[in-house]
């Protein structure tokens, strides 16, 4: 087991936010945890990153309590959160360097990996130079640079366009599958939740709380015309019902 | 082509409006508008210029070392207190009025008061000048800072850096826009600091040299003096300018269509 969540509750200025999440990741698996905004979903991810504590119940990472300790899992937002002044490969090296890694040695580490990313060439650019899907990949490299094998990803691709969208969901399932990457996905979109899940939690409710498990069991690689199938529309459906039925 | 066009009648339109002006002060002057004592013609100033300046540039040399030296001290101080009122909320919540309230006191009042304490050398000039560019540069700084998106300080929490690293890597150089700014402006009062700090007492420097003049009712040299401290506080708004895109490389670099 990857990741594990025990009966996490937890609730800010006596307000309750989440009550008793009980989620799981096996190795290699990339879950989808969906829900409406405001939901709770980006404190879950906090709380499993590390970034702050839960009022009760533990965080399990590869069997080991990390409850509260931050740097244990690769950690990605909607914004790129690229630092605009530094180059991309300064920037990509980030991880590196806080991890006590010298700067030319971190240097050396990341760039083979920019051919592979598709960022070839734009090393000594600056963030502001790369257009948004160039962005995303930056920030995608650097993640994985930080060497955890589990990424917690906060609706990564939200801001870009649906072509873009399109082909940078398709990469990023290749390099997970590269590099063995277990991925826990906050998204609000149900098509992108379908097409990149092996298993979705649904998370609904004041305080929220885990109201569905659904998997998806359609196999790897989904085929391009997946999100026009009879299957595809099914998973839809049962999952617009099961969102619908908690409000 | 047409962009070189628009900066040239850009850098044109002021350029005609200052000749204009000096044109008709000129004229003023010349036709006996106004006395010859009390307002010199632009012609008597050059020449005022150009007869004083060996004078003019070792009092200027005073006075620069004076405004570079209040200027770097100003600069560490304001770095050191940006820090610890950025680091520790308390040091925050108990400088942020103390340094308010040290720009409600006006220089000019305070001076005299410095020259009483600390004499007639170097000191109080310098003293004076960390007074007057330590409150912008440190509210810049703290400003600049502050501005460092919160979801990137995550992150970097997330990546388990520690406060230090979060504050070299993301907050220093996310202050960098708003420091520049304030250096920009420290620069030239720091020029304006010790001119005034050197009117009321000391033996060299332009603020004495002033002084001098005017007592003797040489207003021609007088309109040289301020003549050189304009042109001086340019300079050094120039250089910070010519530092900052030096020091910001990757604004210089923006692609602006997203």
């Amino acid at each position: 087991m990857k990741l594990q969540t025990e009966n996490i509750s937890k609730q800010f200025d006596g307000v309750p936010i989440l009550e008793d999440i009980n989620i799981h990741l096996q190795e290699g698996e990339l879950v989808c945890l969906l829900g409406v905004s405001g939901g709770g979903k980006t404190t879950l991810f906090n709380l499993i990153a590390g970034l702050s504590r839960p009022d009760s119940g533990r965080v399990l990472l590869d069997g080991q309590d990390v409850t509260g300790r931050p740097g244990q899992v690769s950690y990605m937002l909607q914004k790129d959160l690229l630092l605009p002044f530094r180059s991309v490969a300064d920037n990509v090296a980030l991880p590196l360097l806080i991890q006590g890694m010298d700067k030319k040695a971190a240097r050396e580490r990341v760039l083979p990996h920019f051919e592979p990313f598709g960022l070839a060439g734009t090393q000594d650019q600056y963030p502001g130079q790369l257009s948004g899907g160039m962005r995303q990949r930056a920030a995608l490299l650097r993640t994985y640079m930080f060497g955890r094998s589990l990424a917690l990803l906060d609706e990564p691709f939200s801001a870009l366009d649906t072509i873009t969208k399109g082909n940078i969901h398709r990469w990023y399932l290749e390099v997970m599958e590269k590099i063995r990457l277990s991925t826990l996905f906050i998204t609000h979109d149900i098509d992108e939740a379908i097409l990149l899940s092996d298993r979705i939690y649904i998370l609904a409710g004041r305080p929220g709380r885990i109201t569905h498990e659904i998997p998806i069991l359609e196999p790897r690689p989904r085929p391009a015309d997946f999100p026009l199938t009879p299957a595809f529309l099914d998973y839809k459906r049962e999952i617009i019902e099961s969102m619908h039925l908690n409000q | 082509m047409t962009q070189k066009l628009q900066s040239i009648t850009a850098k044109l339109a002021p350029a005609t409006l200052i000749t204009a002006l000096l044109l008709l002060w000129q004229l003023c002057s010349g036709l006996g508008a106004v006395p010859k004592f009390m307002l010199p013609s632009p012609v008597d100033v050059l020449a005022a210029f150009i007869g004083d300046f060996p004078a003019l540039m070792q009092h200027a040399r005073v006075s620069l070392s004076e405004a570079f030296l209040g200027l770097g001290a100003a600069l560490a101080l304001s770095f050191g207190v940006a820090f610890l009122m950025d680091r520790f909320a308390f040091a925050r919540q108990a400088v942020y009025p103390l340094l308010i309230l040290t720009q409600t006191i006006p220089t000019v009042a305070i001076a005299p008061l410095l020259v009483l304490w600390l004499g007639y050398g170097i000191l109080p000039k310098v003293v004076l000048i960390v007074i007057t560019c330590f409150f912008p540069m440190t509210i810049g700084l703290l400003g600049g800072f502050a501005s460092a998106d919160p979801d990137l300080i995550r992150l970097m929490q997330a990546m388990g850096a520690s406060q230090g690293q979060i504050f070299r890597y993301v907050k220093l150089p996310s202050s960098a826009e708003q420091f520049f700014s304030s250096l920009r402006i420290s620069a030239s009062y720091s020029v304006v600091g010790a001119v005034i700090a050197e009117w009321l007492g000391g033996f060299e420097g332009l603020g004495v040299y002033m002084m001098r003049v005017k007592k003797s009712y040489a207003f021609d040299k007088m309109f040289a003096v301020i003549l050189l401290i304009s042109i001086i506080s340019l300079l050094l708004i120039r250089a910070v300018d010519w530092l900052k895109q030096r020091a910001m490389p990757w604004a210089r670099l923006q692609t602006p269509n997203h």
